[in-house]
């Protein structure tokens, strides 16, 4: 219990420039402290927040999975295949996320044994589960599905809607993966050392590719999500998605270099960019605008972490 | 004539380490002076005073009689003093041309590059040693000696008169090796200066003019190079020093732990055996680059083999992987403590616990609580000093953190230690520490391999010693059987192989 205090102390930073957003767009508008405005911000924030929960593992090794938006609308979309076909909702939820593991699979195999950086590994990935999808989807939205797949996106747990439930439960069992697990620790030390981990006698590659698998998984888990909640898959969903993604794991403090960092700054991270989106929209701001005060807020996050960082 | 570089009573500590005490050189026109001396003599201590990396305590630097006040590689160059590393300071995926004139490149009006005028300025350069190079060529097509030359060539076009070579001719063949020389024969008829530094002492016997011999930061004689035999000279650098203790006393042995037959890489070593029984401490000696440090790389299953067995116990194993070597009971204790031993970002108890996380969890779940008894006891028995085993190690001293990666080791209780210069960069306390628990190790049943590249300490902490020339064990030794100066020249490669 000791340990995760000091790390909710050490991203006291963000925390704080949570708060302060949230205070003046309560202060500028009077809907942003509505019950319903709130559940709407974190269920937004959810979407991208459990992928960026796999994300926070693998940028933990040093490594980047940009893939996360193709590997949900691929496994979406075969999910939306598979309810048309009248397949039972258990087999639709393992096959949608086995799809996740599996290209996440492959993503750190290449990266593992075929030794591709992370970042090309999974551009190439990228581009083959887009078009893996639009080859499946024939290029057109597959949509209209039974009440029970429906609730999965819109349905409410104690009056939690599930999405929330979903992406909540995500952020504590990652929790307790990276910090009492074998493969949380050893996530932590690759990225901080990997020669050293190697060297201890652990199969670095083994865990490598884990991280990966974790990071397809959380995108199968997003792809039924999002696909029941548009009561629709999209050829292009997902689209862009990994910059979200990317932006709440690092504006949680997760260093990009690897080693440093956790799942409750991604939780902070995912939250403060759903509370700007909908800031934004709440005061009329143009769209246009929009990406811009997102992108400064990212450069700004990473600018407070390198402050921490070094002292002096 | 008066010398164009005298360098006088140069002192330099480092924290724990005296690395130079009041160093003479001097430098005639001309000359080539030869600096010799055991790794870790002080010989790149002084040149990165020399080149303005370091700054010296004390002691005073002339530059053709005029005493050297401005500090830094910079002024150092401009005043004409250049320095060849060993491992070159080139980009490959340049130009011959685009190197050497890195960062001067002359240009023309609008900032562009002017490439007719440097090729022309290279081309002039060149001449001289009559080769045939093409300034276009890129570095990293170019081959060890023509690499060199490009260095010198820089280093002339910054017009320096004072040029140091640090092992030139480590990477290069004997005919390379010849041309070198007459290279550097002819930089001298054209009144450049040369510190040459080496281990091969027939070399410096050849192309020298004096030498002088440092040993533990110490001048201990300069002579012209007629006037010193190289056994002379060896007995010089190997002469024994008293400030340091070796608690070692010969441990009752019980039978071999581990053997390599035949270990075989390409390029790095060739038909390596060696064994090693419980109680033994076998101390691997030979010079930086010798293939020492590959040869237990290899048995740790840390770098693929071509060929070779390896036997624990008596019985043969398969180590293909660093995992394989560590379930077979070997740690390695790597020379690079902070690239190789730990996580630097990690607390002492996260990286003490590396090593035995997969011995206690269920599960993939950490036993946490039995952990961090094993890590908190382990700790207080090797004396690793911190306030909590929640520091980070990047905040602990270097004698601490080799502790730490001790501890990571002990803790897992391993048959073979594989120490690769265990006391390096640490300070003369620490290190009697570091020793004790080696004695320690091989007191309760464990093999130990050290590999060292000071000679005292290898004699002094190893039942037995065997010594590696270029990627051989060439020759080994009982304790107290041989000299200092006899095991020196075996890792010199002064003596053949009897076989």
């Amino acid at each position: 219990m000791k340990l995760d205090l000091k790390r909710i102390l050490k991203n006291y930073g963000i925390v704080f420039a949570f708060f302060l957003v949230c205070a003046v767009l309560a202060w500028l508008s009077p809907v942003f402290l509505k019950w319903t405005n709130i559940l709407n911000i974190i269920r937004q924030s959810s979407i991208y927040g459990i992928m960026a929960v796999g994300m926070t593992f693998v940028i933990l090794t040093g490594g980047i999975d940009l893939s996360v938006g193709s590997i949900l609308a691929f496994a979406g979309a075969v999910a939306a295949g598979l309810l048309k076909a009248s397949a039972p909702l258990p087999l639709v939820i393992v096959v949608a996320i086995g799809i996740g593991a599996l290209l996440g699979l492959v993503n750190g195999l290449v990266i593992t044994i075929g030794r591709i950086t992370p970042f090309v590994t999974t551009l190439g990935m990228m581009s083959i589960a887009r078009s893996l999808t639009l080859i499946y989807c024939n290029g057109y939205p597959i949509s209209g599905f039974g009440e029970e797949f429906r609730y999965i996106g819109g349905g409410d747990l104690f009056g939690i809607p599930l999405p929330i439930v979903v992406f909540l439960l995500t952020v504590v069992l990652a929790w307790v993966i990276l910090a009492q697990t074998r493969l949380g620790r050893y996530t932590y030390a690759i990225g901080g050392n990997e020669e050293t981990v190697r060297l201890s006698g652990i199969r670095t590659k083994l865990y490598k590719m884990a991280v990966y698998v974790v990071s397809g998984i959380t995108c199968g888990f997003t792809a039924l999500i999002l696909t029941s909640r548009l009561n629709s898959a999209e050829p292009v969903a997902g689209t862009g998605y990994e910059l979200d993604v990317i932006a709440a794991v690092v504006i949680g403090g997760t260093s990009l270099s690897g080693g440093r960092g956790g799942v409750w700054g991604t939780l902070v991270g995912a939250l403060l960019i759903a509370v700007i989106n909908d800031g934004m929209i709440l005061l009329g701001i143009s769209p246009y605008s929009q990406q811009l005060v997102k992108g400064l807020i990212i450069i700004g996050a990473v600018l407070l972490d390198r402050l921490r960082e070094e002292p002096g | 004539m008066a010398p164009v570089l005298r360098m006088s009573g140069i002192s330099k500590s480092f924290p724990g380490v005296r690395a130079l005490d009041r160093v003479d050189l001097d430098l005639e026109p001309s000359e080539v002076h030869a600096l010799a001396g055991e790794n870790g003599a002080g010989k790149s201590t002084l040149m990165k005073i020399l080149s303005g990396v370091y700054r010296a305590d004390e002691g005073e630097i002339w530059l053709r009689g005029r005493k050297v006040t401005a500090s830094g590689p910079r002024a150092m160059i401009e005043a004409g003093v250049s320095v060849i590393y060993q491992e070159l300071n080139l980009v490959p995926f340049l130009s011959v041309a685009e190197n050497i004139f890195l960062g001067r490149e002359p240009r023309r009006a609008g900032g562009l590059i002017d490439w007719r005028k440097m090729r022309a300025e290279v081309a002039a350069l060149l001449e001289p040693f009559g080769l045939s190079l093409d300034p276009r060529a890129k570095v990293h097509t170019i081959g060890p000696a023509y690499q060199q030359v490009v260095e010198i060539a820089k280093a002339l076009s910054l017009r320096s008169d004072i040029l140091v070579m640090d092992e030139p001719t480590a990477a290069l063949t004997g005919h390379e090796v010849d041309r070198l020389f007459e290279l550097i024969r002819n930089l001298r008829k054209k009144g450049v200066s040369v510190i040459y530094i080496s281990h091969r002492l027939q070399e410096i016997k050849q192309l020298a003019d004096r030498v002088t011999v440092l040993r533990d930061g110490r001048r201990i004689v300069t002579a012209p190079v007629e006037a010193i035999s190289i056994d002379e000279i060896i007995r010089n650098m190997v002469g024994r020093t008293l400030t340091e203790q070796y608690p070692k006393t010969p441990m009752p042995r019980r039978g071999e732990v581990l053997r390599a037959e035949g270990l075989t890489k390409r390029g790095v070593c060739q038909g390596v055996s060696l064994s090693v029984e419980r109680g033994e401490i076998l101390g691997l000696a030979g010079l930086v680059g010798a293939g020492r440090t590959e040869i237990v790389e290899l048995i740790y299953g840390a770098r693929r083999k071509d060929a070779g067995r390896i036997f624990v116990g008596g019985k043969e194993v398969k180590i293909r992987s660093t995992r394989d070597a560590v379930r077979q009971g070997i740690a390695l204790i790597p020379e690079e403590r902070k690239k190789q031993g730990l996580v630097l970002g990690l607390s002492v108890l996260d990286n003490i616990a590396l090593t035995i996380l997969d011995l206690h969890s269920w599960l993939g779940f950490i036993k946490r609580r039995v952990v961090g008894a094993l890590v908190r006891k382990m700790s207080t028995e090797v004396g690793v000093k911190t306030p909590s085993l929640r520091q980070l190690v990047r905040n602990l001293s270097g004698g601490n953190q080799q502790k730490v990666v001790l501890s990571k080791w002990f803790v897992r209780n391993c048959d073979v230690y594989i120490f690769d210069e265990p006391t390096r960069g640490i300070d003369v306390g620490a290190k009697v520490e570091i020793y004790r628990l080696m004695q320690n190790l091989a007191a309760q049943g464990a093999g130990i391999i050290m590999v060292s590249s000071e000679l005292i300490e290898v004699m002094n902490m190893s039942d037995r010693i065997a010594v590696v020339c270029n990627g051989r064990i060439v020759h080994e030794f009982q304790r107290g059987e041989a000299k200092d100066e006899e095991v020196m020249s075996w890792a010199l490669g002064l003596k053949e192989q009897a076989s």
